[in-house]
């Protein structure tokens, strides 16, 4: 730390509107990301805000906080987490991205190069999505006031049929993208104090990619993101809030057999733990097959499974048929066992 | 890797639900098991739903830290708060005492901190050479010889256990040896037999006539290990059977024995929610009183039980009722906001219960 030269680092200058933070954005923030407007005002001309032209539909907006340890994980970092992680957000809403913000909390001696990494991270997420960064911010936070980086992102979108995660109807298939507990799993083995030797990567991906053509053929009732609480959470809050109950087998909701054998050894659930690549998509029965399809022809999407059915039986409660033949309820899960992933 | 879940296999698992079907005697049968892992797991793989009709398998005192007296939790407290470190595992620090819990002492300024093991304790007490350093010690048979074995190993002077370390077999004996409460069988606990051996079991066999089965962990080894308690029943035996032979011996770890008899010498012991149990704790021997938190300093500390009106734990540490028939479950205590030791530890039954759900149709 302290044989370092202070440029190498984040100091209180580059959050304090002066000289050193705009060179520092010219320098390099600004250069990392190659679409920066949206419309006649956006990153570049370094106003007050953007000026956004939407394409037409109903306006969806989402904002997030990101706070990861370690910021740098297995399959991903902070900066590819907040783009991702926002992206996904607006795609199981039904919402092509049309433009995302960013602001930075940063901590007294971050190391740049670490700061560069993520937002090269971040960049190239959004170069691949063509979405353009139109807006964003810094502060610097004094020493032990934040723990390294704090991300948050805002994502505007544009929906033809705002899709929400309540419309869930008796009869409906349940299909998840893929295979679920891998983000959560992959950061838990990655912090320090396990010392766990695991090939698990992290599943954080953007969704929109996938879920464009399976929005555009239609039959989706409902869809989620089973981010904090993993895939417990979302079929839980699917099935409160649509007043239904959910019956899901546990041998065929997709899992890894590193997560599986991790999750046995730490006493934790693949199910109670977060993904950000993966989508809980209800949707009418008749459509249930071709849906399926239109995500396994996906890259993201080849483990998509028909994990279940919305049910009569127990409204606002998940069934879940065990593997070994029995059946208990899935309980919506205290908090996320493993704090600050997402 | 697939092997890992062989014994996970439901078409074995339905061969072995037939089994049961056909031992499962026409009376209603209680069969108690004393150990957190098999509720887990029990609670996990949903296997409740898969016995016959009338058998129930309930959680006995099998979680540690439930069990462990209030009177001991606020001897913790009132060392921690005199200006020692007081050590422990996490889910202690969450139990409620007579007045309050350890991470309410943190809160107020006390040195707690979590250790995963006995050793880490011990780390703690080098590292801070100017400060007393107590491991609160619980656990059965399979974490006291860590316990003791950190005794032995000639700790620095600053470092005393406060142990509350329990013994399984004493406290199989209380729940047949109480009031009457029809236990048909029972499952012991694979890990604690392990150190002990299946031997250790064949008193409450031969002298109480129940039948007991050391049982494993993965679902197969439970719903097996039920089957031979049930075809005992039926055929009228009492035995100790092992059906976890690949990992339980019969004279069980002969080394950590010798730890356990080397550092601890069985004494009386006050169980959460049951009372005394005779021969069912561990203190440490004169040899090594000077680490002994208990003969180190004379902390006064109320005997007796805080009961919270309503709260069935006794009960349900005594496998006289389930987590579910307790007025209090859910609503108000969760493991957020627990009222009763058997909320707070992740091994305890209603904590299970409310994480790992209920079977569906009750």
């Amino acid at each position: 730390m302290s044989g370092r030269p202070p440029e190498d680092r984040v100091t209180s200058l580059h959050g304090a509107g002066g000289e050193l933070m705009g060179q520092f954005l010219a320098e390099r923030v600004l250069p990392k990301f190659r679409l920066r407007a949206a419309g006649p005002i956006g990153l570049d001309q370094l106003d007050d805000g953007a000026v956004v032209d939407l394409p037409p539909g109903r306006l969806v907006v989402t904002t997030d906080n990101h706070a990861v340890k370690p910021f740098r994980f297995p399959g991903g970092d902070i900066g590819k987490l907040a783009v991702c992680g926002t992206v996904n957000d607006l795609a199981v809403m039904g919402a092509q991205p049309v433009a995302i913000t960013m602001a930075l909390l940063l901590e007294e001696g971050f190391p740049l190069a670490d700061l560069e990494t993520i937002l090269t991270s971040a960049a190239r997420e959004l170069a691949d999505l063509g979405l353009p960064l139109v807006a964003g911010d810094t502060k610097v936070m004094g020493r032990g006031e934040l723990d390294g980086i704090m991300i948050n992102t805002t994502g505007i979108g544009v929906a033809e049929r705002a899709i929400s995660d309540a419309g869930l109807a008796v009869g409906d298939a349940i299909l998840v993208t893929g295979t679920v507990g891998d983000h959560g799993m992959a950061l838990l083995a990655a912090r320090e104090g396990f010392h766990l030797q695991t090939e698990l990567t992290s599943d954080v991906a953007p969704l929109w990619p996938l879920l464009a053509p399976v929005l555009a053929a239609g039959g989706i009732t409902a869809m989620k993101d089973p981010t904090r609480g993993g895939l417990a959470a979302a079929l839980n809050e699917m099935a409160r809030k649509a007043k239904v109950g959910i019956e899901v087998r546990e041998d065929v909701i997709p899992v890894r057999t590193e997560a599986k054998a991790l999750s046995d050894l730490l006493g934790i659930s693949p199910l109670d733990v977060a993904c950000e690549g993966r989508a809980v998509i209800a949707v009418a029965a008749d459509r249930a097959e071709m849906v399926l399809s239109l995500l396994r022809a996906h890259p993201l999407g080849q483990e998509a499974r028909i994990i279940g059915t919305a049910i009569a039986e127990y409204p606002g409660r998940v069934v879940l048929a065990t593997g070994i033949g029995g059946r208990r309820f899935l309980e919506m899960p205290l908090g996320d066992p493993v704090p600050r992933i997402c | 890797m697939d092997d890992l879940f062989r014994l996970r296999d439901p078409a074995r698992a339905r061969a072995l639900v037939g089994l049961l079907r056909r031992y499962a005697p026409p009376d209603p049968v209680r069969i108690v098991h004393v150990c957190g892992t098999h509720e887990i797991a029990i609670a996990q793989h949903g296997l409740r739903s898969l016995l016959p009709e009338g058998v129930e398998v309930l959680e006995g005192p099998g979680c540690p830290v439930c069990v462990t007296p209030t009177v001991d939790l606020d001897r913790a407290v009132k060392l921690a708060e005199r200006g020692a470190i007081v050590c422990t595992f996490g889910d202690m620090t969450r139990v409620p005492g007579a007045r309050v819990t350890l991470a309410e002492a943190r809160a107020d300024g006390a040195d707690v901190r979590v250790v995963l093991s006995p050793a880490d304790a011990v780390e703690v007490a080098r590292a801070n050479p100017q400060r007393d350093v107590v491991f609160f010690a619980v656990g059965f048979e399979t974490t006291a010889p860590g316990t003791a074995a950190v005794l032995l190993d000639s700790p620095p002077p600053n470092f005393y256990v406060l142990s509350c370390h329990r013994l399984i077999p004493p406290a199989l004996v209380a729940l047949l040896a109480g009031p009457p409460v029809p236990i048909a069988g029972f499952l012991a606990p694979g890990h604690v037999s392990t150190i002990i051996g299946a031997r250790a079991y064949r008193v409450i066999a031969e002298r109480y006539h129940v039948p007991v089965v050391v049982a494993g962990f993965e679902p197969l080894d439970i719903l097996y290990a039920i089957a031979l308690v049930l075809r005992q029943v039926r055929e009228g035996r009492a035995e100790v059977e092992n059906a976890y032979p690949r990992a339980v011996s019969e004279a069980g770890n002969l080394r950590a024995q010798g730890l356990l008899a080397t550092a601890f010498a069985p004494c009386d012991a006050v169980w959460r929610g049951i009372g005394r149990i005779p021969g069912s704790g561990l203190s440490i021997r004169d040899e090594l009183a000077r680490h002994d938190a208990r003969h180190a300093f004379s902390v006064q500390a109320e005997e007796g039980e805080e009961k919270p009106p309503g709260c069935l734990c006794s009960e349900v540490l005594l496998a006289r009722a389930v987590p579910a028939d307790c007025p209090l479950f859910r609503d108000p205590c969760t493991p957020l906001s627990p009222v009763g030791p058997c909320m707070v530890g992740t091994e305890g039954a209603c904590n299970v219960w409310y994480r790992y759900g209920r079977r569906p149709n009750p």
